[in-house]
């Protein structure tokens, strides 16, 4: 500010201001460009997390959690996001704290809290659909293709509810592995079979008598005394005690005996 | 940088927001970045003003008809958002907590970090800190007055735009800005010492 012609050029005053004044534009710091662009979902952070069955990558922008992946294969993570989202990708610099509390609430046994939100733009919305119904099923807990499709109105649409799971873009945190073939075996799962059998012992379930049941035909438990039938992992059905249970082999078999299906797990009706 | 050298960038906006939006940050962001700082004096608050203005902007763009976006004048409107945001920043500021630490209880990051800054960089942040210093002498209207005009280089019609006053009003303000400005500026050079 020392000019030292201030006096003697009447505008000498004020160029000196007019540069002071112009010297104030700043240049916006680096940073805040990508974090405009993941605050409106135009890009994507991404971190790991402990996951149930090993480490989990979570990409997420400001609308939400926008797609998982089990491992640590960072690389192999953001070749898969760029391709299928087309947006920009980058490890986040500092994990927002409510997310990682929201998502350790999720993966926690025992523990309810509010789900974190999720970035669903590019499913469709019948897939929309199915994820939220595969969200409904309870930890530990499995129900097959058939339900979701039955619970969607759309008994038929069976094969699109495994495409559907398939195309799930947050596995783990949206729980598409608690869904099982119509059978009641743990088949398909985009990330592996022995990976979903993982999560779901994880989570308390028994993959071992899961699949066994499904090699005795069995899909549903019942209890002759409430005369009720239900999911085997339904926890109406892991209350009955060895010697009311009763196995069925099908809907008509358990309606034939007389029994009416579980009002908490929601097993098929006999149609008709 | 302004929309006359991006005239197509409200259509491209109107028809491809998702593919359109990066570039108004690019454009854009000094001003609203700069102007921020300027109302809210630290650069940790007036990075967020900056991103809540941009995301405030891609919410509205989204939400108004395309003619609308095709139509608007995009400068002004982003420094009305970032100037109304920066008021209300400062508003609810508390007095005295401020400087401690920004909401997550991170140290501030005030200025560019002292240690490693080469000589020049360090003298420009110096003499920054002395017309910001000035410029905050000024009443409220006044300052936002000249900041928009003489700042950022905003022709009157749009600084009358973006404060929402008479051309009029903001030329008398500006002019009575610079006038109080030079008069300090007088002052303290003829209390320095040659």
């Amino acid at each position: 500010m020392n000019r030292p012609d201030l006096h003697d050029d009447p505008d000498a005053g004020w160029r000196a201001l007019a540069e002071g004044l112009h010297g104030l534009r700043a240049d916006p710091p680096a940073t805040l460009r990508p974090a405009v662009l993941e605050r409106v979902g135009l890009a994507d952070a991404y971190l790991r997390v402990d996951g149930p069955a090993g480490p989990l990558l979570v990409a997420y922008n400001g609308r939400g959690i926008s797609a998982t992946a089990p491992g640590a294969d960072e690389t192999a993570f953001a070749e898969r996001f760029q391709a299928r989202f087309r947006r920009p990708l980058r490890p986040a610099d500092r994990p927002p704290a409510r997310l990682v509390a929201q998502v350790q609430r999720l993966l926690e046994p025992g523990r309810r809290g509010t789900p974190p939100r999720y970035d669903l733009r590019g499913t469709t919305a019948f897939e929309q659909a199915v994820l939220a119904k595969a969200q409904e099923i309870p930890r530990g807990q499995v129900r097959p293709y058939a339900w979701v499709a039955g619970e969607l109105g759309q008994p038929s649409a069976v094969r699109a509810v495994g495409t559907a799971l398939g195309r799930n873009p947050v596995p783990v945190l949206i729980p598409c592995h608690r869904v099982v073939g119509s059978d009641g075996r743990l088949t398909g799962y985009a990330w592996g079979v022995p990976y979903k059998r993982a999560l779901l012992a994880a989570e308390g379930a028994d993959p071992d008598e899961l699949e066994r049941l499904a090699r005795r035909g069995t899909r549903f438990f019942g209890s002759d005394t409430t005369r009720i039938y239900c999911y085997p992992t339904c926890t109406q059905a892991r209350r009955v005690t060895g010697p009311h249970l009763q196995r069925f082999g099908g809907v008509a078999e358990a309606a034939a005996a007389g029994y009416r299906p579980c009002r908490v797990c929601r097993p098929p009706a006999l149609a008709g | 940088m302004n929309d006359n050298h991006r005239p197509e960038l409200p259509a491209r906006l109107a028809r491809d927001l998702d593919g359109s939006f990066e570039e108004l940050v690019v454009v854009h962001q000094r001003l609203v970045y700069g102007l921020a700082l300027r109302v809210v004096g630290d650069r940790g608050d007036a990075e967020e003003v900056a991103q809540d203005t941009f995301e405030r902007a891609y919410h509205a763009l989204a939400g108004y008809e395309t003619e609308r976006v095709a139509a608007m004048r995009l400068r002004p409107w982003l420094a009305r958002i970032a100037l109304n945001l920066a008021r209300n920043r400062l508003r609810r500021r508390p007095p005295a907590a401020r400087a401690l630490e920004d909401g997550d209880g991170q140290p501030l990051a005030v200025a560019a970090p002292a240690t490693a800054e080469p000589a020049a960089v360090a003298e420009r942040h110096e003499e920054q800190e002395r017309w910001a210093g000035l410029l905050a002498t000024l009443p409220r209207g006044w300052r936002e007055a000249v900041v928009l005009r003489h700042v950022e280089g905003l022709p009157y019609a749009e600084v009358a735009e973006v404060l929402g006053r008479p051309v009029g009003t903001v030329k008398t303000h500006v002019h009575r800005g610079v006038r109080r400005l030079r008069e300090q500026l007088q002052e303290r050079e003829e209390r320095t010492p040659r």
